[in-house]
This record gives C-alpha cells, sequence and structure tokens, in this order.
C-alpha cells in the first residue's frame, strides 16, 4: 500500500479525463486542495464538472480553473465571489446547479456511504423541489435528492499518514469529509505527513479506506475575509 | 421613532432562550450576538463549528477558522468543530432552536423570499434553505419597506421562495409580528409607532 506521491502531478497522475466528475473540499477558501487545483490546470483536462460548495475567487481556487475554461459545469451552494464565474455563466458558457448547502453536503455524504438517494424537507415548496420526487413521511412532505457519485475526489488536510489517515484543522474540515467520501478515488494534500503511529487513533477525521493517494505541499491558505477587533485601551 | 439596525438586533436577541444552541444569518441578524448578555447561548456557524467566538484582535487571523460568511473569527472554550455534512444534519435534525436570518419578502403564511431576483445575478442560496425547513423556530429581521416604501410583508411572496411556510416571527423596524392562522399578528410596536402606522405600512392581512 503506497500511498504518498511526490508531486501533485504524479498523484493526480492516470486519474484525469475530459468530462469527468470531481468533488472538490473547501468553504469559500478555507481548506481548499490548492495544489491538486493547480495540477488539474496544467494538466489541460476540460469539460469537468465540479461539485463544490463554491467557486474560489478568480485567481484561486476553482476560479483558476473557470479562468482555462476547463469547467463546464458547477454544482454549488454559493458563488458570489467570482467576476469570471458570473460571465461565463450569464454568457451561458457555463452551467450551474444550485443545491442547498446541507443538501449538496448530505449527497455527497449519501454517495459515499453507497446510499442512491434520501427525503429531505429542504427546499419542499421551492425551484428545488421542481421535478423532484415528493413523499409524505407522518404528514409532512420531504422531496428526492440523488447521492452524489463521483469520479475523483480532491481533498485538503492538515496532518495525514502513509496510510491515509487525515485530520483536519478547525473550520477547515467543511466539505473535505464528505468530498473525499463520495469520491471513486480520492487524492488528499496535506500541510503535514507524519509518521505511522502518530496520530491519535481516537482522533482521527476521516480514516484512510477513503483515501487513496497523499502528497504533502506548502499552501498559500488565502483569506478571503479579513475582519478583526481593536483591541481596548489598557 | 421607528427601531434601528441595533435596536432589532437587540430585540431580536430577545428571541434567544437561554441554554440553546443559534444560528445567526449575515447582516442585522450577525449584530444580534452582541446583545446576547448574560445567556447561555451556543452560536453555530453552518460552515463546521459551535461556539462562535468574536473577531480575532489584529495578527491573530487564522484562515483556517472562518464564519459562514467566510470572516475570520474566533473559538471559545465550548467550541466543537465538525464537517459540512454534519453541521447540516444537525440542523435537518432539528438540535437547532433557532435561526435568526434577513429576508427581501415575508408572506402572511409564513413563506419567505431571500435568495434570488429573476433577472439579476443569482449567488445562491447557500444555507438558507436547509436552515429554514430545519431548525425549530425562525425569526426574520428586516425592514418593514423596501426602499420604494412597499411593503415586504405580503399577501402572497412574489420572488422565488427560500422555504414555505417556514416563518414564525418577523423583527421589522415597526414592530414584531408573529404568522399565525388567517395572517400576522402585531405583537409588540417600536416606541412611537402605532398599530395603524404598522397597518399602513403592511400588505399581509393583519388579524
Amino acid at each position: 500500500m503506497q500511498k504518498i506521491y511526490d508531486t501533485a502531478e504524479a498523484a493526480l497522475d492516470g486519474l484525469l479525463r475530459d468530462d469527468m466528475l470531481i468533488a472538490a473540499g473547501g468553504f469559500g477558501l478555507c481548506g481548499i486542495p490548492e495544489l491538486l487545483l493547480d495540477a488539474i490546470r496544467t494538466s489541460g483536462v476540460k469539460d469537468l464538472t465540479f461539485a463544490s460548495n463554491n467557486a474560489g475567487v478568480d485567481d484561486f481556487g476553482i476560479g483558476i480553473l473557470l479562468a482555462s475554461k476547463q469547467v463546464r459545469k458547477m454544482m454549488s451552494s454559493y458563488v458570489g465571489e467570482n467576476a469570471e464565474f458570473m460571465r461565463q455563466f450569464l454568457e451561458g458558457e457555463l452551467e450551474v446547479e444550485f443545491n442547498p448547502q446541507g443538501t449538496l453536503a448530505e449527497r455527497m455524504r449519501a454517495g459515499g456511504a453507497g446510499i442512491p438517494g434520501f427525503y429531505t424537507k429542504t427546499g419542499v415548496g421551492t425551484q428545488i423541489a421542481e421535478g423532484k420526487e415528493h413523499k409524505e413521511f407522518d404528514g409532512e412532505t420531504y422531496i428526492l435528492e440523488r447521492g452524489i457519485f463521483a469520479d475523483l475526489a480532491i481533498v485538503k488536510a492538515w496532518k495525514g499518514d502513509d496510510t491515509g489517515n487525515l485530520i483536519f484543522r478547525k473550520t477547515a474540515r467543511n466539505f473535505n469529509v464528505p468530498a473525499a467520501m463520495c469520491g471513486k478515488i480520492c487524492v488528499a494534500e496535506v500541510e503535514e505527513i507524519v509518521p505511522r503511529g502518530s496520530l491519535e487513533p481516537d482522533h482521527i477525521h476521516l480514516p484512510g479506506v477513503y483515501v487513496h493517494r497523499l502528497i504533502q505541499g506548502d499552501h498559500e491558505k488565502r483569506i478571503e475575509q479579513r475582519t478583526m477587533r481593536k483591541r481596548e485601551e489598557a | 421613532m421607528p427601531w434601528d439596525r441595533n435596536q432589532m438586533a437587540e430585540r431580536a436577541a430577545a428571541e434567544l432562550e437561554d441554554g440553546t444552541y443559534v444560528n445567526l444569518g449575515i447582516g442585522i441578524p450577525t449584530l444580534v450576538a452582541n446583545y446576547i448578555g448574560d445567556k447561555d447561548i451556543t452560536l453555530q456557524s453552518e460552515n463546521g463549528m459551535l461556539g462562535m467566538g468574536p473577531f480575532p484582535f489584529e495578527g491573530e487571523e487564522d484562515p483556517d477558522l472562518i464564519n459562514a460568511g467566510k470572516q475570520t473569527i474566533t473559538e471559545l472554550p465550548r467550541t466543537a468543530y465538525f464537517d459540512s455534512a454534519t453541521s447540516f444534519g444537525m440542523i435537518r435534525g432539528g438540535k437547532i432552536a433557532c435561526a435568526i436570518l434577513g429576508a427581501m419578502e415575508v408572506a402572511e403564511n409564513g413563506d419567505l423570499a431571500n435568495w434570488m431576483i429573476p433577472g439579476k445575478l443569482v449567488k445562491g442560496m447557500g444555507g438558507a434553505m436547509d436552515l429554514v425547513a430545519g431548525v425549530q423556530r425562525v425569526v426574520v429581521v428586516m425592514d418593514h419597506q423596501n426602499k420604494k416604501g412597499e411593503s415586504k410583508l405580503l399577501k402572497e411572496c412574489t420572488l422565488p421562495l427560500t422555504g414555505a411556510g417556514v416563518v414564525d416571527r418577523v423583527i421589522t423596524n415597526l414592530g414584531v409580528l408573529d404568522v399565525v392562522e388567517g395572517g400576522m399578528k402585531i405583537v409588540e410596536t417600536a416606541d412611537g409607532v402605532s398599530e395603524d402606522d404598522i397597518r399602513a405600512a403592511t400588505e399581509a392581512t393583519l388579524v
């Protein structure tokens, strides 16, 4: 079982093709697999569909793949921070499937757990429910949402060991866990690969069974909205 | 005098029950955190955190620690982190007592519209549809009228819905109204605002 690769390009070798569905972790720019996204841009694969909560900003995150016109469709809950995205969307160059954020997360989790569909109250009575099966349970109406089974998952974690066990840091965990779960193959990038046995088994957030390939790298970790409070005068 | 933004937030904070878990939306709802006072309230941030703390001091921002508005924040001694599926599991599962959020329109049957205007740029619903469908109680904080002076409390929403029949209470600059059988009911008026003032500013049926 050799999961560690030297570079993002090497870790993605043989996995990329045009027209594929990629699930990506991250919320905003927090916890995004920035090194793997760079490598996907370099590879030149196109007509990609991304299941990802957001679409990055113009020059970071999935935004770099929008700029190079490698993305055909986004499955996202919120995409407001990206001018090039908006241009392609309004010009009809880019297809967008809006998913409520929790529905998107659960669709990924379900796919990873082998569950092809689930019922939820989220979106009942809205545009999101149009064309979907409605069903009553105990007097309440629910709609059917489908699990996502992605061709590839790309995620970012804080620490990992050579067996692919991962630990995330603070709110950078977000979509990384469900995205990793729903990929047929999952490639993870971490800030630090640690020796086997040094992660506390009780503290592992994502067991290595979900992670097939792993790289260590330097991360820019850009902040989208730097907000601060003033120190009170002593 | 109608309430200003801070007074609306202060009034909304009175909705929060001691010992509960609460989700605050962006805008005026964010200000509610300033008025929680001595109550034991745990704030949820739907990107994966319970126990949201205030903004960091300069130099202490952490790119791995943001709220649902993507702003840098801090943790508290009670904080717990989790993934997005777990986060919306607790929302969908009814574990969050109350969501306070803004709106463009609220209808007298509790319908809520706050995510898109047809023909204008659509950015997405984020977690709003999940929140209004899942939490126990939905409180909307918004101006009573739009910039053209038209009522935002309507007989029927004209914009695409975020949720159908989901709103329990609306706090506006003019007062507090509940969604009840047959329409909306005035519960409270802002200082110096009369029930007649509210009636004149409201399209929704008042019962």
